[in-house]
C-alpha cells in the first residue's frame, strides 16, 4: 500500500513532462480533453476504470497479484476510502488527483458503490471529495 | 564545404575535432551533462569461493542479465520465472502467437509469415550504451529505427480541415516564420536583444540559413525556401522540368494548430538519431540470452512469498504445470518483478523498502498492431519509417523500418498512448480497439478501409505478469523511495527497470541488473550489508 508517497502527492501519468514518459512516444499533442467533459459516474468509469477493474467490476487475477474486484468489497463501506484511492492511488494503481475534478471522483465513487452488487445507502460530495483531497 | 579557399583544410580540422569529440563526451558523461545512462562497462565480478547461489526471480531483461553475469562469474544461479517463455516486456508478436489479458477474450495473431509487432519496447537510442553492450556481444543484429521522418505526417482533426500535414512542411514553417518574425524585430530594434553589433549580424544570419529567409529577412515561396521545403511541382528532366517552389502553410493557423509540438518531441535526447531496433523483432535480445542462461531458469514458476534470514533466502513458489508449491533456497536473491506484482507478494523486507515497493504508481499504456494488405504509405505516400502524430486518441501511426518496398502485407503501429487515452482505450474489448484504430486512422490513410487485415492490441495494465506498463516516478517518490528501492535488503535486492533513474526504458533493466549483481557481489565476498 502506497502510504508516505501518496501523501505526498505524486503527479498522475497525463501530467507527466515526456521525459519522464521516456519510451511512450507521445507528443503532447495526444489525445486529451474527452475525460474534462464527462460528468456521469458509469462514463467516468468506463473512460478511467474498467482498463484495469474491467467492465463488471470483477477486476483480474494476475501473477500471484489481482487488480482488486469493486464488486462486493468491503472496503467501499466509507466511501471515503475508494475517494481516497481514487485520488491518491495505492501499489501499480495511479494517483487520479490531476486527472479528475472533485466533482468527477465524487460521481464515480458513488457509481462504484452503486453497481456491481453495490448497494450502499449513502453518497459522497465534491466538498467532502475536497476535503480528502 | 562552400569555404572556396580552404574546404580542405577545414574538413581535416574537423576531422581532428572529431578525434577528439569521444573525450569530450567521456567528460561530460563524467559530469553527469549526458546522463540518460551512465554505463561504461560491465563491472568486474570475482568468482566467489566455494558455492555461492542466487535466485533470481524474473526472466526479463534485468534477471537474464543479471543471472547471465553471475553465472559467467561462477555463482550458482536459478531463476524462476511465471510466464512459459523468457524475456518479460522484451516480446515481440508473430503469427501463430496468442497473447492473453485479463478479462479479456484471448488474442490470436493472424500475421503474415515474417511480419512481427513490439508491443512493448521497440527502439533502442544510440547513447543506451548498456543495451547496446549486450546486443554486441550476444550476437543481436541492429538496423536503423527511422525516429525522424521529414515525410510523415501530422494531423490534427480541428486544423487545415482535417487534412495532414507532412512534419517537413510543418517543421520548416515554424522555423521559417520564427526566423522571420525575430529578424524583424531585430531590425526594427523591437527588442532590448543587448546584442553587439558583431553578435547582431551573426545571429540574422544564422536566422536566414536556419529559416530558409530571402536575402531581405522574409520567409516567402521562393528557391531558397525550396531547398528545405521542397516543391509544389518537383524537379524534373525535359522540356517541363522547371520545378515549382511549394507555399507555406498559413502562419496562424500552423501555431494554432499546436502540430509543431512534434518537432520537440523528436528533438528530446532520447529520440534523437541515431535509433537502432533489433532485426526481426525486440525479442531477438532475450532469445540471445537462451542459450547461455536458459538452462538456469524455471517457467511456468509463480513466486507467492520471499523470505531471508542471516542464513539465507528462501523463495516459496507455485509450479503451474501441477500447482505443486516448492521453495527455492539461495545465499541471495535479486527479484525482477515488476512492483505492482512483487508489492502484492509476501515479502520479508525492511518497512522502507516495502512502502518503496508499494509506492510508485506505474504507467498505463496500450499499443495496437495493424496488418494491411500492401504498404500503401510507401506505395501511395512516399513515408518509409517515422511516426504519424495525430491528436485523435490514438496518437499515432508508425511505420515499420524494415522491408522497405517489398510486396505483400505489412505491420503498422495504429496507435500508441499513455495517460487517459490509454486507459479509455485498456477499457475496451481487442475488438473495439481495433475498430477505433481503423477509424481513426482512416483519417489520415483513407487506404484503411480497404486494405486492412488484421490486427492485435496491448492494454499493458491487464497485462497479469505486470499489471502496468512501467515505472511512473515522481520527484517526490524519487526523494522518498529510490534510495531504499535500490539499496540491498540484507539478502534481497531489486532490479528492473523501476529500479533505476532511465525508467520505462530497457537500459533501465540493464543498468539495474548490474547494479544489483554488484551489492550482491560485493556482500557474497564479505561487504558489510547495508
Amino acid at each position: 500500500m502506497r502510504k508516505s508517497a501518496a501523501l505526498l502527492g505524486l503527479v498522475c501519468a497525463l501530467s507527466a513532462a515526456p521525459s519522464a514518459r521516456a519510451d511512450s512516444a507521445t507528443s503532447a499533442g495526444a489525445a486529451t480533453g474527452a475525460l474534462a467533459t464527462l460528468r456521469d459516474g458509469g462514463q467516468i468509469y468506463a473512460h478511467v476504470c474498467q482498463g484495469c477493474h474491467m467492465r463488471d467490476g470483477r477486476g483480474g487475477l494476475g501473477a500471484g497479484a489481482a487488480i482488486p474486484a469493486l464488486a462486493g468489497n468491503g472496503k467501499l463501506e466509507d466511501a471515503s476510502y475508494p475517494a481516497y484511492i481514487v485520488l491518491h492511488g495505492e501499489g501499480g494503481m495511479p494517483d487520479l488527483d490531476t486527472m479528475l475534478t472533485d466533482k468527477q471522483v465524487a460521481a464515480v465513487v458513488n457509481y462504484v458503490r452503486t453497481h456491481f452488487g453495490n448497494h450502499a445507502p449513502d453518497q459522497i460530495d465534491a466538498a467532502t471529495v475536497h476535503d480528502i483531497r | 564545404m562552400t569555404d572556396r579557399t580552404g574546404t580542405r583544410r577545414g574538413f581535416l580540422r574537423r576531422l581532428g575535432a572529431a578525434a577528439g569529440a569521444s573525450a569530450v563526451y567521456d567528460a561530460m558523461r563524467t559530469l553527469g551533462h549526458a546522463a540518460e545512462s551512465d554505463f561504461t562497462r560491465v563491472p568486474p565480478l570475482a568468482k566467489p569461493d566455494g558455492r555461492t547461489s542466487v535466485a533470481v526471480l524474473g526472466a526479463g531483461l534485468a534477471g537474464l542479465v543479471a543471472s547471465y553475469e553471475l553465472s559467467r562469474a561462477g555463482y550458482d544461479v536459478t531463476v524462476l520465472e511465471y510466464q512459459a517463455r523468457i524475456g518479460g516486456r522484451n516480446i515481440t508478436l508473430r503469427g501463430g502467437d496468442r497473447l492473453v489479458e485479463m478479462g479479456s477474450p484471448a488474442q490470436d495473431v493472424h500475421f503474415a509469415p515474417g511480419n512481427y509487432f513490439n508491443p512493448g519496447p521497440w527502439r533502442i537510442p544510440y547513447h543506451h550504451a548498456g543495451l547496446l553492450h549486450y546486443c554486441a556481444t550476444l550476437g543481436v543484429a541492429l538496423e536503423p529505427f527511422v525516429e525522424t521522418n521529414y515525410n510523415s505526417l501530422l494531423h490534427s482533426a480541428a486544423h487545415f480541415g482535417g487534412r495532414p500535414q507532412r512534419y517537413r512542411d510543418v517543421a520548416v514553417d515554424y522555423a521559417g516564420y520564427t526566423a522571420e518574425l525575430l529578424t524583424k524585430a531585430i531590425n526594427t530594434q523591437a527588442l532590448e536583444t543587448g546584442l553587439s553589433r558583431d553578435e547582431r549580424r551573426d545571429v540574422l544570419q544564422a536566422l536566414r540559413l536556419t529559416g530558409a529567409l530571402d536575402p531581405s529577412g522574409q520567409y516567402h515561396a521562393s528557391d531558397a525556401m525550396a531547398l528545405t521545403r521542397g516543391y509544389a511541382k518537383e524537379p524534373g528532366a525535359g522540356e517541363n522540368g522547371a520545378p515549382v517552389p511549394s507555399r507555406p502553410l498559413p502562419r496562424g493557423e500552423l501555431m494554432a494548430s499546436g502540430l509543431w509540438q512534434a518537432i520537440a518531441f523528436h528533438q528530446t535526447y532520447e529520440m534523437q538519431t541515431t535509433m537502432f531496433q533489433p532485426a526481426g523483432g525486440m525479442d531477438m535480445i532475450s532469445r540471445a540470452f537462451i542459450p547461455h542462461v536458459g538452462h538456469l531458469v524455471r517457467l511456468k514458476s509463480q513466486v507467492a512469498a520471499i523470505r531471508q534470514d542471516e542464513h539465507g533466502v528462501s523463495v516459496d513458489y507455485t509450479r503451474l504445470e501441477d500447482g505443486t508449491r516448492a521453495t527455492l533456497h539461495a545465499d541471495f536473491c535479486i527479484c525482477a518483478l515488476p512492483l505492482p506484482i512483487l508489492d502484492q507478494l509476501s515479502c520479508q523486507v525492511s518497512s522502507e523498502l516495502k512502502a518503496a515497493i508499494g509506492g510508485i504508481a506505474y504507467h498505463s499504456s496500450v499499443k495496437i498492431g495493424l496488418e494491411f494488405r500492401r504498404r500503401f504509405w510507401e506505395q501511395d505516400d512516399a513515408i518509409y519509417g517515422g511516426i504519424s502524430f495525430t491528436d485523435q486518441t490514438i496518437s499515432q501511426i508508425s511505420y515499420p523500418s524494415h522491408g522497405y518496398l517489398s510486396r505483400g502485407p505489412g505491420v503498422l503501429l495504429g496507435g500508441y498512448m499513455f495517460g487517459e487515452s490509454a486507459m479509455y482505450l485498456a477499457g475496451m474489448t481487442p475488438a473495439e480497439r481495433i475498430a477505433l484504430a481503423r477509424k481513426e486512422g482512416a483519417a489520415i490513410h483513407p487506404q484503411y478501409d480497404k486494405e486492412f487485415s488484421n490486427g492485435v492490441s496491448i492494454a499493458w495494465s491487464r497485462v497479469p505478469w505486470t499489471l502496468g506498463c512501467c515505472s511512473n516516478w515522481s520527484d517526490q517518490a524519487r526523494q522518498t523511495h529510490y534510495r531504499n528501492l535500490v539499496r540491498m535488503d540484507r539478502r534481497v535486492v531489486l532490479a528492473g527497470e523501476h529500479a533505476s533513474y532511465v525508467g520505462c526504458w530497457q537500459e533501465g533493466a540493464v543498468l539495474s541488473a548490474l547494479n544489483a549483481v554488484t551489492q550482491v557481489n560485493a556482500r557474497a565476498h564479505g561487504g558489510q550489508h547495508a
